[in-house]
């Protein structure tokens, strides 16, 4: 290989079309060989992980302005966040402890905890599917791993989900909640949600940028979801009632969102463990990572070219 | 050292509209293909941009890349950026890559202007603590003064381009990939920004340059690379490369003052 220096000439070719069997130069071959060059492969697929990870100072600095956007010369800013949850919280929470005859100390804690989880896992999944879509224009201009994206995605979440806290620590104050030491479990709780957001995003995110009828199509599914799973009604109180009642809010445990609010919700509203729900989300968190690496593997290359 | 190996490298583009995005016509489709066609061809038209490319680029390597619009130049570019993965053949990019497409991308006209110079230089492959040793100059070289703590978008489209410029010619790129439109800023700027190109350009690895303007591939890249219609024509010397491209020698056209410069960079 000749060493190329600054004015001189290089390549063998000039003033020629190539034809097709053109010459190449020393370099080539041996890069024809190198497996790893390939587009599909799962190096390139967890290089993009790496890669996006590395760069979390850019996405977390991004996360944090997505934020701060939208509440741009307003007084109370981001803080409108945890006011509006709140509210709905509050006027929901009055109406169906009424309607149900639900204790409002259980009650307004169960709904506020169950609508925050909620939002954290359908912002997910709705914004995880036009991550990409959304993000056309840098993804044309810039070299960056896919994955910055979705970690975009994640993190603005989470710091949505730690305004929406606040009214969480508020009724547990207010109602003096008792937490024990088991509420602790909500930490490793809500690294398991954070990991299931990152997965859907990827997949739904990637096979969106191609079929562009699934974002509607998961908010549609979304929406409808969050009437099966029990956020504005309390299924274990269903259950203890017994009767035909009781039957049927048990099939409320074949919708895999049950168990994800569940396993977050007990520990913030102090009620038991339950190992159950631990199962099943932590399989749905192996194999739906499984799902989106196939995916990231297969596809990650074709997304600036399909979006 | 930084390198970039590109080997018969294809880039399709496929071209989707209504029907070939749809789930919907693509699971009927198939259901269809059963029993008898649906009516639809499901083939996806594609648009061939680049075909058959090969290059070789080494640390030291300062290519202008001409052609006619339309040519490929700026696929090229983000092929070499690695934005597009080649749909046929290999390629293969080491080191960290600075694309220049487009000055402003990432800027965000909410927040101010020394926030917006934090934001580029990360887009740019910077660390925070970089731009912000970077920042002083960066305002210095764009002379906008106390517009600097307002938000972008209280600016002109001549300031954010100054603001634009300065922060991208800060960076100490590894590979630099500039596309045409870096020279469109006004002429008494223009001095100015000259000598700062110059040192960035100076400062890189590898320089590929997409431009119309005879003046700046002669001042800032020594090798030339003719794309027509998506594929090589014609690779090596940049002067012979231009003559070839332009019918006649380049040196032609050029002022006296972009003589001297020019005499100057190929020293």
């Amino acid at each position: 290989m000749h060493p190329r220096m600054g004015t001189q000439a290089w390549g063998p070719q000039n003033a020629r079309v190539p034809s097709r069997t053109m010459q190449y130069t020393a370099a080539a071959p041996e890069i024809t060989a190198d497996r790893a060059l390939s587009s599909r492969s799962w190096s390139r697929a967890f290089g993009d992980l790496r890669a996006g990870w590395q760069q979390r100072r850019l996405w977390g600095h991004l996360g944090w302005q997505d934020i701060r956007q939208g509440y741009r010369r307003s007084v109370i800013g981001p803080l409108w966040i945890t006011i509006s949850l709140g509210v709905q919280a509050l006027g929901m929470g009055l109406l169906y402890a009424a309607l149900f005859g639900q204790p409002i100390a259980f009650f307004l804690p169960y709904l506020a905890v169950g609508l925050i989880i909620w939002q954290f896992m359908a912002s997910c999944i709705n914004e995880g599917a036009e991550v990409f879509i959304r993000n056309e224009g840098l993804i044309k201009h810039l070299p960056a791993p896919l994955s910055v994206h979705v970690f975009r995605l994640v993190w603005r979440q989470l710091l949505f989900f730690g305004h929406n806290v606040l009214v969480w620590a508020a009724l547990v104050v207010i109602f003096r909640t008792h937490l024990g030491w088991g509420s602790l479990m909500a930490l490793p709780a809500l690294a398991v949600i954070v990991l299931n957001g990152a997965w859907v995003a990827i997949l739904i995110g990637i096979i969106a940028t191609r079929y562009r009828d699934i974002p509607p199509v998961t908010t549609s599914v979304v929406t409808l979801m969050f009437f099966m799973t029990p956020i504005v009604w309390n299924y274990q109180d269903l259950i203890s009632k017994g009767g035909p009642g009781a039957q049927r809010a048990r099939l409320a445990e074949l919708n895999p969102f049950l168990h994800f609010v569940e396993i977050l919700r007990r520990p913030m509203i102090g009620q038991s463990f339950e190992p159950r729900h631990w199962v099943v989300t932590l399989a749905i968190t192996v194999v739906g990572w499984a799902a989106a690496l196939l995916i990231l593997r297969n596809y990650r290359a074709r997304v600036s070219y399909w979006v | 050292m930084v390198s970039i190996d590109v080997c018969g490298a294809c880039v399709n583009f496929p071209i989707f509209d209504a029907k070939t995005r749809s789930l919907k016509k693509a699971l009927l489709g198939t259901v269809g293909r059963a029993g008898g066609k649906i009516g639809m061809d499901a083939k996806v038209p594609v648009i061939e941009a680049l075909r058959d490319i090969t290059l070789s680029l080494r640390h030291g390597d300062r290519v202008g890349l001409i052609g006619h619009n339309g040519a490929g130049k700026s696929t090229l570019l983000r092929l070499l950026s690695g934005i597009y993965e080649p749909t046929m053949g290999v390629s293969r990019i080491v080191g960290k890559v600075a694309p220049v497409f487009d000055l402003g991308v990432g800027m965000d006209p909410e927040i101010s202007g020394y926030e917006n110079i934090i934001i580029r230089g990360l887009f740019l492959g910077m660390t925070r603590k970089q731009m912000e040793a970077r920042t002083e100059e960066i305002a210095e070289f764009s002379e906008l003064g106390d517009y600097l703590s307002m938000p972008l978008r209280t600016y002109s489209t001549g300031m954010r381009v100054r603001l634009a410029l300065g922060v991208v010619t800060s960076i100490d790129p590894e590979i630099l990939l500039l596309d045409e439109g870096i020279g469109a800023v006004d002429a008494a700027f223009l001095e100015k920004a000259r000598e700062r190109l110059t040192a960035l350009v100076e400062r890189s690895g590898i320089l590929v340059f997409a431009s119309h303007s005879d003046e700046f591939l002669l001042e800032l890249c020594s090798s030339g690379l003719w794309l027509d219609h998506g594929q090589i024509r014609e690779q090596g010397d940049l002067r012979t490369v231009l003559s070839h491209y332009k019918g006649k020698d380049p040196y032609e056209n050029l002022s006296p003052e972009a003589l001297t410069r020019v005499a100057e960079a190929t020293r």
